[in-house]
């Protein structure tokens, strides 16, 4: 995907997470390019959202590893790293787009604080830089700048939805990880939050995973994709290849089950 | 003197307090969690600052208590006469000749000096406590100096009201490291923490938590480059002593809205009306 050098941005190997005597995933391996964005489907339970939580070091895995390259080009281990250097990764070079945007927004301050707070968690102290840059970030997800000041409670879903994209985009992570974006959001409003965030990735040469169980999803946002049955990938691939000829029963009875209206 | 022993806790649990107090002096603005012990005054009262205070006083002190600024109010005289009771120690509600102050609400205006303790009465010590809900967060977030959120609220404050609004128990950082509650003092108080001469200790019962700011350690209130931090003003003195440049309370005089401002620390006022002759009083 990209040209800047021959390392992926992310590399997992082995990852497996056991619940008690239950599969959370199992052996899960893959590489992440820089500019590169990774579809996760599968069905319900099919542990898409516990490797996306091992991933991003919010869940500890049972056994494998994660390989993550800095902007200065090093490669660290994200499972075995101090957790001071993990929350601080977190905060700078990734991003977590939540399926409900009460669970990645604060919702007890102005949408001016919310996406100003990673930029204070770095140490900026201006409030007229901070408020400045909310205000840039608000127009990049389309939210009127007079709304700056107002409660994300009186948001609409999908304003919501864009405003805690806007929040984890404000210190310009190259790693974005999204479960189930536009999930819970009405048609008409996920086809334009899709646009959205298909500009920004490209835009911003992001590298993203996305987690969904919605096929329209990935054709439009994914260039690669994983499919996930009961926590192991049975097929993986372009997105394209995957969804017009899919090789592994399941995927093809996925694909299969989507509803043409 | 009665039956209890000096100063009413028992000797082994003094000694816990202490060792909890020695802690909390070597690591400035760190929150050390101790056993607290039910107390004869109800949570809310000071039963955390009580305790400190039984722990550090010996029979050669001169105590002081302090409730709003004033040595006559309710709370004031039960502690005081509650240590009078439990340690036979002189009292005095001059702060100068005070070697223990017992606190709540305020930092007298007389400037401390060095050698005095002054004991503040906390009721919820962790600052980050309304911003993040789960102790075991805050504990990390301190753990590693994560302290952001708290300048979302004083973004969110001037905000919605162009000014920070917080105006007691105002957030400090201490010795550059620890975020800090500086009990229900008004900011008004807050420089002076900073620099101070006198061992400020901090005690909360309920909650189960004590720290300190050693003397000299400097005590920042937290604040924008573009909004610097600011205490409170008020554009009259003192109307019974004069004075200007100190903390004044509103205090209603009639039921006609005619209303006074005075001085809240009681002994300051009382001291400078005496300086000049009882005729201004």
């Amino acid at each position: 995907m990209s040209t800047d050098g021959e390392r992926p941005l992310l590399r997992v190997r082995g990852l497996t997470r056991w619940y008690g005597p239950h599969v959370g995933c199992l052996d899960v391996g893959f590489d992440l390019w820089p500019g590169e964005v990774l579809g996760v489907v599968g069905e319900s339970g099919s542990g898409k959202t516990t490797l996306l939580g091992c991933l991003s070091g919010r869940l500890v895995p049972t056994a494998g590893t994660v390989e993550f390259t800095t902007r200065e080009g090093s490669s660290v281990d994200v499972l075995r790293m101090s957790e001071a250097d993990r929350r601080r990764l977190a905060r700078t070079d990734w991003g977590v787009v939540h399926q409900n945007p009460r669970d990645g927004l604060r919702m007890g301050v102005t949408a001016g604080a919310n996406v100003g707070e990673r930029l204070m968690a770095l140490g900026v102290r201006h409030y007229g830089a901070i408020r400045e840059a909310a205000l840039d970030w608000l127009g990049q997800v389309e939210i009127d700048g007079d709304r700056v000041d107002d409660m994300p409670e009186t948001f609409s879903g999908g304003m919501q939805q864009r405003l805690q994209i806007a929040r984890n985009l404000v210190t310009r992570p190259r790693l974005v990880f999204m479960d189930e974006p536009t999930g819970g959001l009405d048609v008409s409003v996920q086809a334009r939050l899709l646009d959205l965030l298909r500009t920004l990735v490209a835009d911003l040469g992001l590298s993203a995973i996305v987690v969904t169980h919605d096929l329209a999803v990935t054709r439009l946002l994914a260039h690669r994709l994983l499919v996930m049955r009961r926590g192991q990938v049975v097929e993986s691939g372009l997105t394209d290849q995957v969804l017009d000829d899919p090789q592994h029963p399941y995927t093809q009875l996925l694909v299969s089950s989507v509803l043409q209206p | 003197m009665s039956d209890y022993n000096f100063a009413f806790l028992d000797e082994q649990t003094k000694r816990m307090i202490r060792r909890a107090i020695l802690k909390a002096v070597a690591i400035p603005g760190y929150q050390v969690p101790f056993g607290s012990r039910e107390m004869p005054l109800s949570y809310g009262w000071g039963t955390g600052g009580v305790q400190v205070t039984a722990s550090v006083i010996g029979p050669a002190d001169i105590l002081k208590v302090i409730d709003q600024g004033a040595d006559d109010t309710t709370n004031a005289v039960s502690i005081r006469q509650f240590f009078v009771r439990t340690t036979g120690v002189g009292t005095t509600t001059q702060t100068d000749e005070a070697t223990l102050i017992q606190t709540r609400h305020r930092i007298p205006e007389t400037p401390l000096a060095a050698g005095q303790i002054v004991v503040f009465q906390v009721p919820i010590p962790e600052p980050l406590r309304w911003l993040e809900p789960r102790e075991t967060e805050t504990r990390t977030m301190h753990a590693l100096e994560e302290y952001g959120v708290m300048w979302v609220r004083l973004y969110e404050d001037i905000t919605r009201h162009g000014h920070v609004e917080t105006a007691y128990d105002y957030p400090v950082v201490v010795n550059g490291r620890y975020l800090m509650r500086p009990s229900p003092i008004p900011k008004f108080d807050n420089p002076k923490l900073d620099h101070c001469p006198a061992l400020l200790l901090f005690g909360a019962g309920r909650e189960k938590r004590i720290y300190a700011v050693p003397p000299h350690t400097s005590v920042r209130s937290l604040d924008f480059e573009d909004h610097p931090f600011t205490v409170e003003t008020w554009d009259r003195p003192c109307a019974l002593c004069g004075a200007a440049g100190v903390f004044l309370d509103e205090i209603i005089v009639d039921d006609k809205g005619g209303r006074m401002f005075v001085c809240s620390d009681t002994d300051f006022c009382a001291r400078r009306r005496q300086a000049c002759g009882a005729d201004s009083a």
